[in-house]
């Protein structure tokens, strides 16, 4: 029997410590299978955030580093600038990448940065307990946001592709989720070209996922699957923003 | 013929992989079994029917489940 489908050699043999239904694992893989099926894993430079995925340099089978929070864009400037034959990426949830972070991300797509940041959107601060993130819908619960995000007092999310869209930098903007098979496959599809997008040396990539944290969100994981169709992804519509490969055709 | 192998000890009892995902409706959460983490297993209730498609582990965040030919 010969093996179709299984834990892909991008990722390390360790249980990964998320919860049950986490879209974190599922990106994870996907990004696992894209080390061995483009051939990169030697040459691939991973940087770790800071939030639930803060073991990431544990799971993913390539050269890694953990940063301090938001900080990754920066870090990852500074590998690829003095390793352009490696392929590098970051990986950040919405706490690290669009509060803390804000400023390293919008200047690194303002660069045109020749690196791929994969960005977890799960709505919510997941590692410290579920609080209110810059990503948090309107209404939504929190738990500094219990009667729900009273956008008068707390302000409205931040639309991460559509701010980054504004700006003439970043070559490649796509929002996808993780939620049915249809849009994982097309996550693949996503990070796939974003990744290949920068060994072209084209630059600037950011793939926004919309990732289920039924721990943060209070529901059940497939409760949590069906959130993300019926209700996130009306406020953050999935497709692709800017690809300047196309634009130039 | 396809043949599912699911990594009880690996697999969270998530159930994502249980709920409209497979296209023959063959997976389930084990009702009479837990691992030792205390999670119902997924489990396949009529491997004969299984077309291979690999649907399940790609909604498998473990990933807990391989499928082979
Ligand atoms: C400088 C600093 N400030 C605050 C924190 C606390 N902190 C840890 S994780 C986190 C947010 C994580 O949320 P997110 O980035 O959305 O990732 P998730 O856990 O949801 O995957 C915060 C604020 C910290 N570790 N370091
Ligand atoms: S808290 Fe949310 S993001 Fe963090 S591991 Fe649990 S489900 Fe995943
Ligand atoms: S491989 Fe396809 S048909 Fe077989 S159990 Fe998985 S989802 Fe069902
Ligand atoms: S998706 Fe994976 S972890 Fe979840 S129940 Fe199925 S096999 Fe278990």
């Amino acid at each position: 029997m010969k093996l179709l489908f299984g834990r892909p050699a991008g990722l390390t043999d360790i249980n990964q410590r998320y919860c049950p239904g986490c879209g974190h694992g599922i990106v994870h893989r996907l990004i696992g299978e894209l080390l061995v099926e483009m051939n990169i894993r030697e040459k691939t430079i991973g940087v770790a955030p800071v939030g639930c995925s803060v073991f990431a340099d544990e799971y993913f089978n390539c050269d890694m580093i953990q940063v301090p929070h938001g900080r990754a864009p920066a870090v990852a400037t500074g590998i690829k600038r003095t390793r352009p034959d490696c392929m590098v990426f970051t990986y950040q949830g919405d706490g690290d990448l669009a509060a803390i972070g804000t400023a390293e991300m919008i200047h690194v797509a303002a660069r045109n940065e020749n690196i791929t940041i994969i960005f977890i959107n799960n709505a919510i601060y997941g590692m410290t307990g579920g609080q209110l993130a810059p990503t948090t819908l309107p209404g939504m619960r929190s738990t500094t946001s219990v009667k729900g995000r009273d956008v008068v007092t707390q302000g409205y999310p931040i639309k991460v592709c559509e701010l980054l869209n504004a700006l003439d930098g970043p070559y490649y903007l796509e929002r996808v989720a993780v939620d049915i098979p249809r849009n994982i496959i097309k996550t693949k599809k996503a990070i796939k070209t974003a990744f290949q997008y920068q060994l072209d040396n084209k630059g600037f990539s950011l793939i926004e996922i919309l990732s289920m944290c039924p721990t943060g969100w209070g529901v059940t994981p497939v409760q949590a699957k069906k959130w993300i169709a019926e209700v996130m992804a009306n406020y953050y519509p999935l497709g692709e923003l800017r690809n300047r490969a196309k634009e130039a055709k | 013929m396809p043949e599912v192998k699911i990594l009880e000890e690996v697999c969270k009892g998530c159930g994502l992989c249980c709920d409209n995902v497979c296209p023959v409706g063959i997976l389930r959460l084990a009702p009479d079994r837990i691992n030792s983490s205390g999670y119902h297993p997924a489990e396949i209730t009529d491997m004969s029917k299984c077309i291979g498609c690999g649907y399940c582990y790609m909604t498998c965040p473990e990933p807990a489940i391989e499928v082979y030919k």
